[in-house]
């Protein structure tokens, strides 16, 4: 189980918190035409990476907003968690522990999840 | 040569110390060009390996794995088969899988350990029995067999289930007779042994890492091995497939998660059926070696982890408990997690892409074992003719442009 740490309240255990989905996803443009495919994609098709990945969080059992977060799914490890108003972190400051495409991480996964 | 398997080479072998049993497939080093790659080497990967060499008449075919052979999701399920699914769509595609499992055994001459012991869905509220009841009417006109059981139904077919004495009593139940369990790894290697005697090259510990594409058309995969050519990809990867459709350039409407199971210490006979129920969320068999299979739900977050939260088991033990209290001072043997695809209206993907020569059979989500052979079997199909079979083709990609969306999240049993 996850460790959040709510940007308003700290750390505090997952089960408090619930899971909002990838972060950061622009409604299309309204003022031009959009067509049925580029709605499809903004409705159902949602980021699904193996490692780096913005998502969002609300602390429903606790001070009841949301805000966004930076995690590793190959690793669950959270890296940072930031208000919604804040500035969206660049991926670059963090360390992809994935070697290949659809590798395991060395520790974290459910294979490794201790230090070799 | 043919395998066969029989009570006369048990018998042989057992006198030789099992030590003389033939390897059943081959560990060939890949070759530089095949005609169709299928990526996966689980259940519906071998399968449409297995198909696509039967019924098609292709040669030059391999099955890519990057690790072993049923290791992923074929391996990790509660393997409850049924197809007791909603709208017609879904029905003819789950029962073409129960017809196909209901013969495979002496198909591959292997024996997948199919028991159709029924699968019970419990009813425990006003709203499940109306859904349920619904579900049954829906089943019955597809000529699915189907009925509905009252609480005292339920209770002779399962005496140690507590109906009455809990926070969501259960009410009544939608039952099928025909579904039922199968032996999990079995399905992956009767598929992959009688691929591998029509010649389809099985090649395991061969990471595919990316897919190459040139000016719309499919090149073929980098991985682990080296660069393999081919005329069609297939790609059967589950949890992992929108990784290998992100590196052709395709986004898939896919979210990973972790799905969980556990089982017991092994017991004497005590529930001879299958007792799924979404609303509390908690179902449960027993394997043949007296262990309780469980599932449980997925992650509410994406994730890679093979793991799960604590949380997760924390709450279908609870309702485990509530529902059979005999169950209460058990021992859980192993916990485990396996990475499912799941779609957003919890019906699969078989179809092709923008991409020529590339297909996609995933999305399964929480539930894609039961679907093993019809899966391989209209995937195959797609990729040899370019064009879906009649039972997949509104399994598309176009349906999340179109909205003709299959939704079966009532289906689907697992709350997700």
């Amino acid at each position: 189980m996850l460790i959040i740490n709510c940007p308003y309240c700290g750390p505090r255990d997952q089960s408090e918190f619930s899971n909002g989905g990838e972060a950061h996803v622009k409604r299309p443009d309204g003022s031009k035409e959009i067509g049925d495919r580029e709605w499809g994609e903004y409705v159902f098709i949602r980021a699904n990476p193996k490692g780096l990945f913005y998502e969002r969080w609300v602390h429903t059992h606790g001070c009841r907003k949301w805000f966004n977060c930076v995690r590793d799914t190959s690793t669950d490890k959270i890296l940072v968690t930031y208000k919604l108003d804040e500035k969206k972190p660049n991926l670059n400051n963090f360390k992809s522990v994935v070697k290949t495409p659809s590798g395991e991480p060395e520790v974290g996964s459910g294979n490794f999840t201790v230090e070799k | 040569m043919k395998k066969k398997y029989s009570i006369f080479s048990l018998a042989k072998n057992a006198l030789s110390g099992h030590k003389e049993w033939p390897k059943m497939w081959r560990s060939p080093e890949p070759r530089e060009f095949y005609d169709v790659i299928i990526i996966g080497g689980g259940g519906h990967g071998l399968g449409t390996a297995y198909y696509l060499a039967k019924e098609h008449g292709l040669k030059n075919i391999a099955v890519i794995e990057k690790g072993w052979l049923g290791g992923g999701n074929t391996g990790r399920n509660t393997t409850i088969i049924r197809s007791n699914y909603l709208w017609d769509d879904s029905a003819h595609l789950y029962e073409h899988s129960l017809k196909l499992w209901e013969n495979l055994s002496s198909e591959l001459n292997y024996n997948v350990m199919f028991s159709q012991r029924g699968v019970m869905n419990l009813a425990h509220n006003e709203h499940d029995i109306k859904e349920i009841k619904r579900r049954v009417s829906a089943n019955n006109l597809n000529g699915i067999d189907s009925f509905w059981l009252s609480k005292e139904e339920i209770q002779k077919k399962v005496p140690i289930m507590n109906t009455d004495n809990l926070r969501y009593p259960v009410l009544g139940a939608s039952y099928q007779p025909r579904g039922g369990v199968a032996r999990h790894d079995a399905i992956a290697w009767g598929f992959a042994m009688r691929a591998d005697e029509m010649g389809v090259d099985i090649i395991q510990n061969c990471e595919a890492h990316q897919i190459r594409t040139k000016n719309g058309t499919i090149e073929g995969v980098e991985t682990s091995k080296g660069f393999l050519r081919a005329n069609k990809i297939g790609v059967v990867a589950s949890g992992h497939t929108g990784v290998l459709a992100e590196s052709a350039g395709i986004r898939l409407p896919l979210q990973s998660k972790p799905l969980q199971a556990l089982v017991s210490e092994p017991i004497k006979p005590i529930i001879d059926t299958v007792v799924m129920s979404s609303a509390v969320h908690a179902y449960v068999s027993q394997s043949d070696k007296g262990e309780l299979v469980i599932g449980a739900g997925t992650d509410s977050y994406n994730s890679f982890t093979q793991r799960g939260g604590f949380n997760i088991i924390e709450d279908t033990i609870r309702a485990m408990v509530e529902l059979y209290p005999v169950f209460g001072k058990m021992k859980m043997l192993r916990q485990w997690g396996g990475i499912v695809d799941i779609c957003p209206d919890a019906s699969p993907i078989i179809s092709k892409c923008d991409i020529d020569g590339l297909f996609f059979n995933c999305g399964w989500g929480t539930g894609g074992f039961k679907a093993t052979p019809g899966s391989a079997n209209v995937f195959a199909h797609t990729i040899a003719k370019n064009e879906p079979h009649q039972i997949n083709s509104a399994f598309n990609l176009d349906r999340f442009a179109s909205g003709r969306l299959v939704d079966e999240h009532g289906a689907a049993a697992v709350a997700h």
